[in-house]
């Protein structure tokens, strides 16, 4: 059954990433914004900042601070989800946070945070790598300066075969092993700034994984250098 | 060197003949932006010209902005940026009773003042030198920061267009606040217009002959002064 290519529910080859759109400047009162899709899964950031961290005694007069909000909309689900922040949410806020900062080079904005709102308008799965890819994009629109930038991509295990960016019917998957999710965020230069884990793998397997994600992630990154790019018109 | 568009982390030249200016890094042989915007090059010196985000101070740039608060020795100055400015009365041109600093600046009076100095923890500013100084009457508006090089033009050929077209005296600070003093109220407005035309244009080649067509077009018209002033600030 594995020497068989696996046959996926939208018809995929394992590799394969759904289509995907990056925009920025969607968002005119932010100080940088961005759009960034994975099909059906769309997710918008706006940046404001950095500006005067409040309250005052959560300033750090060493640094800048790094806030990220990532926030799912009630109608991006098929069942209306609950408004305002919870577990889920404030989970994957701080580790947002964790993906984007080892690029940031905020350290000269003592006292100042920079703020990300990430908001899901649509979900099918791998939210949080679409809300990183789309938070990376605003960052460089705002102006604030980055080592280099990030893009985010999920790589799952059906049972014993490994695709790339799955879907939610995908993660549902409940032949065999079952499904596991690895989200991974590599900088361009290939760092890994965050990977997360759900279910179970081998060590052999996971580097099999961190090579499709080092291929997928430049597809990544060259949507979002065009979105960057293709703002500018002269 | 031709100006293109650079994202964080891209090369932008390599060799080690270029020196990393603003916006850019040296890595090993590689010259790095690690701003997004357009890349330059002049006399060996490469750039990244930020185009959007928020204004940051640098030392020497001339700003508009609005009393907030007055100590004992100055006046806390709101300058459209995260760090707060300082202005000592010792840095004012005249004698300055510090029991009656409100008299010479009030809270919400609008100033013009120079940046002698960013440190860390805040900004130290000047009006001890020409041109600055309290605004007394004009308009005032708002401008990204980022597209005020576009408002003054190369060697101020834009900004002298605008004055010689209408009469009117305009101050440019580099926070993105334009003072705008003319004769007559109409004239202000038609600034206050060419600045926002300006500002929706910036990107393309050839600005100040556009704009000076721009004045033959609306100056024929002699258009009211329409009600489009609510954002402007009148003093």
């Amino acid at each position: 059954m594995t020497t068989k290519i696996f046959k996926r529910p939208d018809g995929r080859k394992p590799e394969e990433t759904r289509p995907m759109t990056a925009k920025v400047g969607v968002i005119p009162n932010a100080d940088g914004s961005a759009m960034f899709s994975f099909g059906d899964t769309v997710a918008i950031a706006a940046v404001y900042g950095p500006k005067k961290m409040h309250p005052q005694h959560s300033q750090n007069p060493e640094k800048g601070t790094l806030r990220c909000n990532y926030n799912m909309l009630s109608f991006s689900v098929s069942e209306r989800a609950r408004p305002g922040p919870n577990r889920r949410s404030m989970e994957i806020s701080k580790v947002t946070e964790w993906a984007l900062e080892p690029v940031l080079m905020i350290d000269k904005y003592p006292n100042m945070v920079v703020d990300v709102h990430i908001n899901i308008l649509q979900a099918n799965a791998s939210t949080r790598c679409a809300g990183i890819n789309a938070a990376a994009l605003a960052l460089a629109h705002a102006g604030i300066p980055m080592k280099e930038m990030v893009s985010s991509v999920s790589i799952g295990k059906l049972d014993k075969n490994l695709v790339v960016d799955l879907i939610k019917e995908e993660e549902d998957f409940e032949e065999g092993e079952g499904a596991t999710d690895i989200p991974i965020t590599l900088t361009t230069g290939g760092k890994i700034t965050h990977i997360q884990l759900d279910g179970k793998i081998n060590s052999k397997e996971l580097k099999e994984v961190l090579k499709l994600a080092r291929k997928a992630n430049k597809e990544v990154y060259e949507v979002q250098k065009k979105a960057l790019k293709e703002s500018i018109k002269f | 060197m031709e100006r293109k568009v650079v994202i964080p982390g891209e090369v932008i030249v390599s060799g080690d003949e270029y020196l990393p200016g603003e916006g850019t890094e040296k890595r090993g042989e590689d010259i790095v932006a690690i701003k997004y915007g357009l890349a330059e090059e002049s006399a060996r010196l490469v750039r990244v010209i930020a185009l959007s985000g928020t204004y940051l101070p640098r030392k020497g740039n001339v700003v508009i902005g609005k009393v907030e608060n007055i100590t004992f020795n100055g006046w806390m100055i709101d300058i459209n940026c995260p760090i707060g400015a300082f202005l000592p009365v010792s840095e004012t041109p005249r004698y300055v009773n510090k029991d009656s600093m409100s008299e010479v600046m009030d809270i919400n009076d609008m100033v013009v003042a120079k940046i002698f100095g960013v440190n860390g923890r805040g900004i130290d500013l000047t009006i001890n030198l020409r041109g600055l100084g309290k605004i007394e009457e004009g308009i005032i508006i708002k401008v990204n920061s980022n597209k005020v090089p576009r408002v003054i033009g190369k060697e101020g050929s834009m900004i002298n267009l605008i004055k010689k077209e209408t009469g009117c005296n305009v101050t440019v600070g580099q926070n993105g606040l334009v003072w705008i003093k003319g004769d007559k109220i109409e004239d202000e407005l038609l600034v206050k217009r060419a600045i926002m035309f300006i500002a929706e244009k910036s990107f393309t080649s050839g600005l100040t002959e556009e704009v000076q067509s721009w004045f033959d077009k609306n100056k024929k018209d002699k258009k009211p002064a329409k009600a489009d002033k609510e954002e402007g600030e009148e003093k």
